[in-house]
């Protein structure tokens, strides 16, 4: 018996947007938490398709091919937000430097939540709440927040995602966690 | 190797980050109780971080119910198709 002829996929360009934009759009939302850029992105890859349809080999399926476009267009966004002008943004120091390095900041230390922690965390505008305190991160704190707590996403696909290595993850995830910590305190725990 | 287990409250509070989500060594877990001896911040600290954790995983849960429904607007996807269509030609 002879080996079947590997199966060669087509491009369709005049269907991608019926076949693939929820999907699409579905992935990028999961990633980037904000509808504008998600379309954004969605659309720019699109375009991106089209011009490099002609190098389209066939080996994988349309939708494959267009996720790998798209995963590019993700790492360029996430690096975009890593530029000087996301840095800008305010991240809230918690430890010393110099002498006492490592320990906390006086005025910074967590507060005690009293006793009716139990029941505050029950509430359901609790979760705006952590909306809003995620949303005041810097942006690439709050890209990879929300990629490892909120949906969930495994270390190692996250690090390939956003060409990043585990410890500038965690590296990340602690200051976001440091600085909602706070942001609820404020907001919601002793409020 | 004593020197090894002193931790500052910075790596402390990073472990019990890392731990919140199954991901903190053994030996990093034992340094961190050896911390909490010492420091009564961080271990406040981490009771609380127990608690953020269930609050996001309710997060988490919600949020990933509404997944199916992520998707453009029926206008969003017309202009799309206008622009797309300028380009495939």
């Amino acid at each position: 018996m002879s080996n079947p002829s590997p199966i060669i996929h087509t491009l369709n360009p005049t269907k991608w947007i019926d076949n693939y934009s929820d999907y699409l759009f579905r992935y990028t939302f999961i990633r980037v938490n904000n509808h504008e850029v998600s379309k954004d992105l969605v659309q720019e890859t699109f375009f991106s398709g089209l011009k490099s349809a002609k190098n389209f080999e066939g080996k994988a399926t349309e939708r494959t091919w267009l996720i790998s476009i798209l995963k590019r267009k993700i790492i360029d966004h996430y690096r975009k937000i890593n530029s000087k002008k996301g840095q800008a943004e305010v991240r809230m120091n918690f430890y010393n430097d110099g002498e006492n390095e490592g320990d906390w900041i006086e005025e910074r230390v967590p507060q005690s939540w009293g006793n009716e922690v139990e029941k505050k965390i029950e509430n359901k505008e609790l979760q705006h709440q952590i909306d809003l305190c995620v949303d005041k991160l810097p942006q690439k704190y709050a890209m990879v927040f929300r990629m490892k707590t909120i949906q969930e996403i495994d270390t190692q696909v996250i690090c390939k995602e956003l060409d990043i290595s585990s410890s500038n993850l965690w590296v990340i995830i602690h200051r976001a966690r440091m600085q909602l910590r706070k942001c609820l305190e404020d907001n919601w725990f002793n409020n | 190797m004593f020197k090894k287990l002193n931790i500052t409250c910075n790596q402390a509070t990073s472990i019990c980050d890392k731990s919140q989500y199954g991901e903190a060594s053994f030996f990093d877990k034992i340094r961190l109780q050896i911390h909490f001896i010492g420091c009564k911040i961080c271990a406040m600290y981490s009771k609380q971080n127990v608690l953020l954790t269930k609050l996001f995983k309710n997060k988490a849960i919600n949020t990933k119910r509404k997944r199916d429904s992520l998707c453009m607007t029926y206008q969003e996807k017309e202009v799309l198709r206008k622009e797309f269509e300028k380009q495939n030609v």
